[in-house]
């Protein structure tokens, strides 16, 4: 597969949070600032790409040769909670003022579906090392630029009269929904 | 009479102001992807409870022995076992499901209720009251999913239907639609996020109701 058809598709078209439904939570709980929403956007890519290489360097050449590839949920969850943890410290230690910035997010991300559903979907789409490289930043990516354009109109959204029972997050999924439809017109760009 | 209806008022409370999904915000992602028929949103329903139970239970077992700093760790291994093991049954007995559900069975694992649920409930309760919460919680999960994908099932295709998921034999099939009035962007993205937005509000204005009424009462 062409790799920059790939990095598209994974971005756009097939969008983690319009057309697969991944990562709702922090979609919906982080939304409502857009410095909030770049914060989580790169601390969301960094640890897809991180925590999706190792796992497929986990897969290939630990489980496959161990024949225990039945363990992969156990394993990459592990990694993806230990990856965090250890990131968490790493900064913590070293640079104050990004820990300030992002540390807030990063336990959050442990239970971000789509740190988990990349992982996988590597390894089920039997990516090889350079396509899983390219779909874990497109993908994140994806969820990044869904998540700043969601949270610029919610800033929007702020002073507006809303129905009392839509208000908060009911509206946000009407939102949500109009930016499906209008996401869904991309199908056709590949 | 009155202590009957304040119980009943409880049950209703319970799945609809602390619905896990509508009320808390709680697993919006399957709930949203895996609702286009019955037959899956009773499968998902059915294997979220299952863990969630087991979870609960093997959780509130070693509340007293697990050390404060790794709790998640190992609330994330118990949970993550479970879930292979679940998915492993589920492919194995009823594959027709395990291709419908796709990844969603093994995003069980990231599903917030079921950490939500071993974090603010099983870790400080004995193993009885966790078993009764995961259950509860779980019928709540499945009820919800279950609306959802009543509405869209629908609307999108205009029929009813539940078929066995061991055999694929069909249980009955009931078409309230007639051909050509069904609106299939139900069935899209689009479809999901309306459905779950005017529940949401329908949950929100019960609560608003709820509120004033309570209100009206404290100020005769």
């Amino acid at each position: 597969m062409n790799l920059f058809t790939l990095f598209i598709s994974g971005m756009l078209i097939n969008n983690i949070i319009l057309s697969k439904f991944i990562g709702m939570c922090p979609f919906m709980g982080v939304s409502t600032k857009m410095e909030s929403a770049v914060g989580m956007g790169l601390a969301v890519i960094f640890v897809v790409f991180c925590a999706s290489v190792l796992s497929w360097g986990l897969y290939y050449g630990v489980l496959v040769p161990l024949h225990l590839e039945y363990m992969k949920l156990i394993c990459f969850i592990l990694l993806i909670a230990a990856f965090v943890q250890f990131v968490e410290l790493f900064i913590k230690k070293n640079s104050p003022s990004l820990y300030k910035q992002l540390g807030i997010y990063l336990p959050l991300i442990t239970t971000n579906c789509a740190v988990l559903y990349v992982a996988l979907d590597n390894i089920t789409q039997e990516y090889n090392l350079i396509e899983t490289i390219v779909n874990s930043i497109g993908v994140p990516a994806g969820f990044m630029l869904m998540l700043c354009i969601f949270s610029t109109i919610r800033e929007r959204l702020r002073g507006n009269d809303v129905p009392k029972a839509f208000e908060g997050n009911p509206i946000a999924f009407i939102i949500a929904a109009i930016m499906a439809l209008a996401f869904s017109s991309l199908s056709g760009l590949v | 009479m009155s202590e009957k209806k304040e119980k009943s008022g409880g049950l209703l409370n319970r799945l609809l102001v602390e619905n896990p999904v509508f009320g808390l915000y709680l697993g919006i992602c399957s709930s949203l992807a895996i609702t286009t028929n019955i037959n899956n949103a009773i499968g998902m329903g059915v294997a979220v409870t299952v863990v969630l139970t087991l979870s609960n239970i093997l959780v509130s077992a070693v509340r007293n022995a697990t050390p404060d700093d790794i709790h998640i760790p190992v609330y994330i291994v118990i949970i993550a076992t479970l879930v292979t093991i679940v998915g492993m049954l589920i492919q194995a007995y009823t594959p027709s499901l395990y291709s419908a559900l796709g990844a969603f069975i093994d995003l069980i694992v990231v599903n917030c209720i079921i950490l939500g649920r071993a974090e603010a409930f099983a870790s400080m309760n004995p193993i009885g009251p966790s078993i009764a919460d995961g259950l509860s919680m779980g019928f709540s999960y499945t009820l919800s999913i279950m609306a959802m994908s009543f509405i869209r099932q629908l609307l999108g295709t205009g029929t009813l239907s539940l078929s066995n998921p061991f055999t694929n034999a069909e249980i009955f099939s009931l078409r309230l639609i007639p051909e050509g009035f069904e609106l299939p962007f139900f069935k899209e993205q689009f479809g999901a996020f309306i459905t779950f937005a005017c529940l949401a509000a329908a949950v929100a204005a019960y609560k608003n109701h709820l509120e004033n009424a309570s209100k009206k009462k404290g100020s005769k």
